[in-house]
């Protein structure tokens, strides 16, 4: 159990990696999608990994239920996560219609600091 | 009463924030109801700072829950000194926003308030997940800000600094599930006392854990080598984004001081942190001392000096010492107020001379040169740190907080000083001095007008104040640094809440009472 969980996440991290480091926006914003399900199973498994544990219910010992609070906090960052690539795919969107061109380093006028006057004003 | 006080710089926002979206598109209305809520928020701030200085630093536990199971909000003298430089640089952009910025794309307001919200509880809360929530809030927030005003270039800076910023927000996940299975809580003070009892063959875990912390706040305070996004995000946002901007790498030098000082100041990473962040501290200085000799525009150039401002903070941050972190306290008031004036100022005078905008050449004269001018004076003075304004002042106290041990740190903050003062007075001599016709153009003397320089000449006119005031300023920004450095009474602020510390049955009988 613990050796298939860590490996799922060594994979998921790893292509999640390579993707975001490609040259167009797509890839990228498929590299974040599986970098943050690595994320979340690695808050998920800071918890401890229990089979067949029950939430945190009075009636069961504190030792034998689950961690709630891993739980709590990968709620939060999947929701923050979901966001964060929403608005980043509405990004990489309006950069491919403003300049036609999907590449992360897409280079529109002024570059390199240097904004047309008028923009600037 | 002032326990609920703690909250109101998070809550005050975040409210009008949505009151904005739910008010409509009147933006006469959300002018007034933005300027009006960031004002009162600035008052706010203030009657934090005054409440605070009795030393013990008010603690607001959200349901009254244990401190370690429940969220608290933290304010010491450390966090209102903060509070109040976010709310009145807030107060100056919007100010300036509401002169016509604010048209060029919905929902300008709103977002401000959320940014502010997120700085806020950035500066206020007490444990690690909610700071990470509120990064998250001050972020996205600024990522939406940073397009206001649509274009190429904008949504260029705005992929990079996005892209940069989620991989940031995994790499603070990460490090926080390390550190919460080695402690298992994420309360900053219970922290402080589980880790200084790190049994031996976590240490490496820790270390870990705390290093890959610290190059998040790193990558935020836009400290060296991750620096390269700030000068193209801040250079493409709009001025008073820009001047908001300003405040959100302080965020980072702040989470260094208060994570480093308190959670990992007694815990075995305490001498891998401290390694780490003086080094990249001064090289992020040197790197930004460089960048503002080079920039071919002003408010390019007043994006370096916010990056050395920043790596001056942090390198006061990095000696995690009453003495030298306070000096940098006292310099990072009046130098981020400074460089948020700058925005403003740059923004501003593009306007009044007409289609050269602020590149820094000769034009034709500017109507109003002599005020646009004196303004200029008083921030580069401040920004520079030549005498007698206070960014002199902060950096004096730096230095001697930091004594002769540190030889490296005054040469560097010297050098890049004077780096700075040959920046400045150049680019001031190209554009006020290099006039190429002596009349100005007729269309352009309505930017040029006293209403324009408003909210940069009250930054100036509070920097200018702070000279006269800083032996009050140097005694709180000392006591503040101390306290945070050796965190006894943050620790006995926050711990006794709820009962203290006690096994996880206890919190379920303590549940079922409730």
């Amino acid at each position: 159990m613990e050796a298939l969980l860590a490996l799922s996440i060594g994979v998921l991290g790893a292509c999640g990696t390579w993707l975001v480091l490609r040259a167009r926006t797509f890839p990228v914003v498929l590299g974040f999608t599986l970098l943050s399900y690595a994320v979340n199973l690695f808050v998920f498994a800071a918890g401890g990994i229990k089979v067949g544990a029950p939430a945190i219910v009075d009636a069961v010992a504190p030792d034998a239920m689950a961690d709630p609070l891993p739980q709590a906090l990968v709620l939060t960052a999947i929701v923050i996560g979901f966001g964060m690539t929403a608005f980043l795919v509405v990004l990489a969107l309006r950069l491919r219609g403003e300049t036609g061109d999907d590449s992360v380093d897409a280079v529109p006028e002024g570059h390199g600091g240097r904004q047309r006057p008028d923009e600037a004003a | 009463m002032t326990a609920h006080l703690v909250a109101a710089p998070f809550l005050l926002p975040a409210i009008t924030a949505c009151a904005l979206i739910v008010a409509g598109h009147r933006l006469a209305w959300q002018r007034a109801l933005s300027i009006a809520s960031t004002a009162l928020l600035l008052v706010v701030a203030v009657a934090l700072l005054v409440a605070v200085d009795d030393g013990t630093p008010r603690v607001l536990a959200f349901g009254a829950w244990p401190a370690f199971v429940g969220i608290v909000f933290v304010a010491d003298r450390l966090s209102a000194l903060m509070l109040v430089m976010a709310a009145g640089v807030g107060l100056a952009a919007v100010v300036h926003a509401s002169r016509g910025a604010d048209a060029r794309g919905a929902h300008f307001h709103a977002l401000v308030q959320f940014q502010l919200a997120g700085i806020d509880g950035a500066f206020l809360t007490g444990d690690l997940f909610n700071l990470f929530v509120c990064f998250e809030l001050l972020l996205i927030a600024s990522y939406a800000l940073l397009q206001h005003g649509g274009g190429a270039a904008r949504l260029k800076a705005g992929v990079h600094y996005v892209a940069l910023n989620l991989v940031g927000s995994a790499l603070f996940l990460i490090a926080v599930s390390v550190i919460y299975r080695i402690a298992g809580t994420l309360n900053m003070a219970d922290l402080a006392q589980a880790l200084a009892r790190t049994p031996e063959t976590d240490v490496p875990w820790l270390r870990a854990g705390a290093l890959l912390l610290l190059v998040v706040f790193l990558l935020k305070a836009a400290a060296a080598p991750m620096h390269l996004w700030l000068a193209g995000t801040y250079t493409a946002a709009c001025a008073p984004v820009a001047a908001i901007f300003a405040v959100l790498t302080k965020v980072g030098a702040y989470a260094v001081l208060r994570v480093g000082a308190i959670v990992f100041g007694t815990s075995p990473a305490a001498v891998a942190i401290d390694a780490v962040v003086l080094p990249l501290a001064l090289a992020t200085v040197v790197v930004a001392a460089i960048g503002a000799l080079a920039a071919a525009r002003l408010s390019v150039m007043a994006a370096w000096l916010a990056l050395g401002s920043s790596g001056t903070w942090l390198a006061g941050v990095g000696l995690f010492h009453g003495a030298g972190t306070g000096g940098a306290l006292f310099y990072v008031l009046p130098s981020t107020a400074a460089i948020a004036g700058l925005f403003l100022l740059a923004d501003a005078m593009a306007q009044a001379r007409g289609e050269v905008g602020d590149t820094i050449c000769g034009a034709p004269r500017m109507h109003g040169a002599g005020r646009f001018g004196a303004l200029y004076l008083v921030l580069a003075i401040t920004i520079a740190g030549l005498p007698p304004l206070a960014g002199f002042l902060g950096k004096t106290l730096l230095l001697q907080g930091a004594g002769p041990d540190h030889g490296v740190l005054w040469a560097v903050l010297l050098g890049a000083s004077l780096l700075n003062v040959i920046a400045l007075a150049r680019a001031g001599s190209r554009l006020f001095w290099a006039a190429d016709h002596e009349t100005p153009c007729p269309g352009l003397a309505a930017a040029a007008r006293w209403r324009a320089l408003a909210p940069a000449a009250a930054l100036a006119v509070a920097i200018v104040a702070l000279t006269p005031g800083a032996g009050a300023l140097q005694r709180y920004a000392r006591l503040a640094a101390e306290h945070v450095v050796a965190p006894s009474a943050y620790l006995d602020a926050v711990l006794p809440i709820g009962g203290g510390r006690s096994p996880v049955g206890e919190v379920l009988s303590l549940r079922e009472t409730r």
